[in-house]
């Protein structure tokens, strides 16, 4: 079993984009998951419903629409013209934009849940102390949902690694662009180069292994200490 | 007597067998439209009636070799089918050349694309989509012309690759490519362009486009599979093929 330079590549990539996705979804979905577990609006049940759509379309038609929403004549497309970004399609960033519609559930999920379970008692008292909303928020609440928080990077990073259908469609296989892992390991089961396929997967197995077994680690030592008072 | 009735019984069994048999057929995705009609013609002329299973001939391969129920194969290109009878997967001395494809280079926009390939030389687009040249005999034909026309400095920062023929005319038909190089089949109807504009290559540029059917051991003893690769090469079939731009 012997990985090429281009498996390395989109190794690389694929790292470099989960982490990008994660980042930017943990950014996104923060400030829409504490308004979901808060809001009386009537607005809430129609957006966590939206919010949850990307789990319902297959992965290769979710990318099929977002190559055509891309495109010159789709809105997105028209307004990165406009906007003078050029087209997003067969880029680095539109395959982040593509893993952020894709990944969004996963993001936005655990952090309602862990808002919502905290109540709405902790900020009440720290604005009786006189904590302003900002303050309260960044000192009380989030290390309150850490573990949603925890539980949402994990989840967003695991599944942009194992995207697939999106990639395929909006990526392009360009290498060192848009050529990542899972459509890498595809093309070498479809060119019939079995031992680099199994290599290759075997790699993004294990790696995925450590990095989640790292972390539900790293998230239970967090808790102990928690409850013991450290 | 009743040997003899056994017989007769027998006989008209493999006989109504014979006239209404089913043939499973795995076929390459850039054949799927004539194949269709193909298919209906074939059911019509001889009783049998094919099922027919449309997908990438990686992928088949993978499958025919773990066990799949294919009775034929009708590849996208000439070695798989070579392949798998090289490994025994395969009835040696079934293989036939049932089509053979033509590139074009189209896009989007009428009247631009002119039949020299002139096109590729300009500045007047950022992406030239080509199936990936590992996967897709069309690709590895792509990079070809691209070669024999002496582009591929100019053309090779802008190339974007479909998995397979069919996400590459999907990447020009959505103008996320302003040009590409698909299969002449895919933008064929009724011998004409159907949009846009295209340079029809000439097939001495490239390799050609063999694209190879071959009988599965699941189709062995299956009549209704030998009819079917006999029909393929019949005078119906090859008029279907032309209409979808296959050259014969």
């Amino acid at each position: 079993m012997t990985l090429s330079a281009e498996d390395f590549q989109a190794i690389a990539l694929t790292l470099q984009l989960a982490s990008v996705t994660t980042v930017l979804l943990l950014l996104l979905a923060t400030p829409l998951a504490w308004w979901l577990a808060h809001t009386p609006s009537a607005w809430r049940a129609p957006v966590a419903s939206l919010v949850a759509l990307p789990l319902v379309l297959p992965p290769t038609v979710l990318g099929f629409y977002l190559l055509v929403a891309l495109g010159p004549n789709g809105p997105m497309g028209a307004f990165t013209q406009w906007a003078g970004w050029g087209s997003l399609a067969f880029s680095f960033w539109g395959l982040v934009l593509g893993s952020i519609v894709y990944s969004l559930p996963f993001a936005v999920q655990p952090l309602v849940n862990a808002f919502e379970a905290m109540g709405p008692r902790p900020m009440e008292v720290a604005a009786t102390l006189r904590a302003s909303q900002w303050d309260a928020f960044f000192t009380v609440a989030v290390p309150l949902a850490k573990p949603g928080f925890v539980m949402a990077a994990m989840l967003s990073f695991a599944h942009t690694v194992g995207e697939f259908g999106v990639v395929l469609m909006i990526g392009g296989n360009i290498p060192d662009k848009t050529r990542v892992v899972s459509t890498q390991i595809y093309g070498h089961v479809e060119a019939m180069e079995y031992s680099q396929a199994h290599g290759l997967a075997g790699v993004m197995l294990v790696f995925s292994f450590v990095v989640l077994l790292g972390l539900s680690w790293f998230n239970r030592r967090a808790d102990q200490r928690k409850k013991v008072g450290v | 007597m009743k040997l003899r009735l056994t017989l007769a019984l027998v006989s008209t069994f493999f006989w109504v067998v014979a006239q209404a048999g089913e043939v499973t057929v795995a076929v390459a995705a850039n054949f799927t439209a004539p194949m269709q009609k193909i298919a209906r013609a074939f059911e019509q002329d001889t009783g049998h009636k094919a099922l027919l299973a449309f997908g990438s001939t990686g992928k088949f391969y993978a499958q025919i070799k773990n066990g799949a129920p294919f009775a034929v194969l009708l590849a996208a290109d000439d070695e798989t089918p070579a392949r798998l009878e090289k490994e025994g997967l395969a009835i040696a001395g079934t293989r036939l050349t049932y089509a053979t494809g033509r590139l074009a280079l189209w896009s989007k926009t009428p009247n631009w694309v002119d039949d020299k390939g002139e096109v590729l030389r300009g500045s007047g687009f950022n992406k030239l989509a080509i199936a990936d040249p590992k996967l897709a005999p069309y690709g590895a034909a792509a990079m070809e012309v691209i070669q024999h026309l002496g582009v591929q400095a100019s053309v090779g920062p802008r190339l974007v690759q479909g998995e397979s023929i069919g996400q590459t005319y999907q990447f020009v038909s959505t103008e996320n490519a302003q040009l590409g190089f698909v299969a002449l089949s895919q933008i064929s109807l009724d011998g004409r362009i159907s949009q846009g504009s295209a340079w029809i290559v000439p097939p001495s540029m490239h390799t050609p486009l063999k694209q190879d059917a071959v009988l599965l051991h699941a189709g062995k003893d299956n009549p209704a599979a030998q009819a079917l690769l006999a029909y393929l090469q019949g005078d119906k079939a090859k008029a279907i093929m032309r209409q979808y731009g296959y050259a014969l």
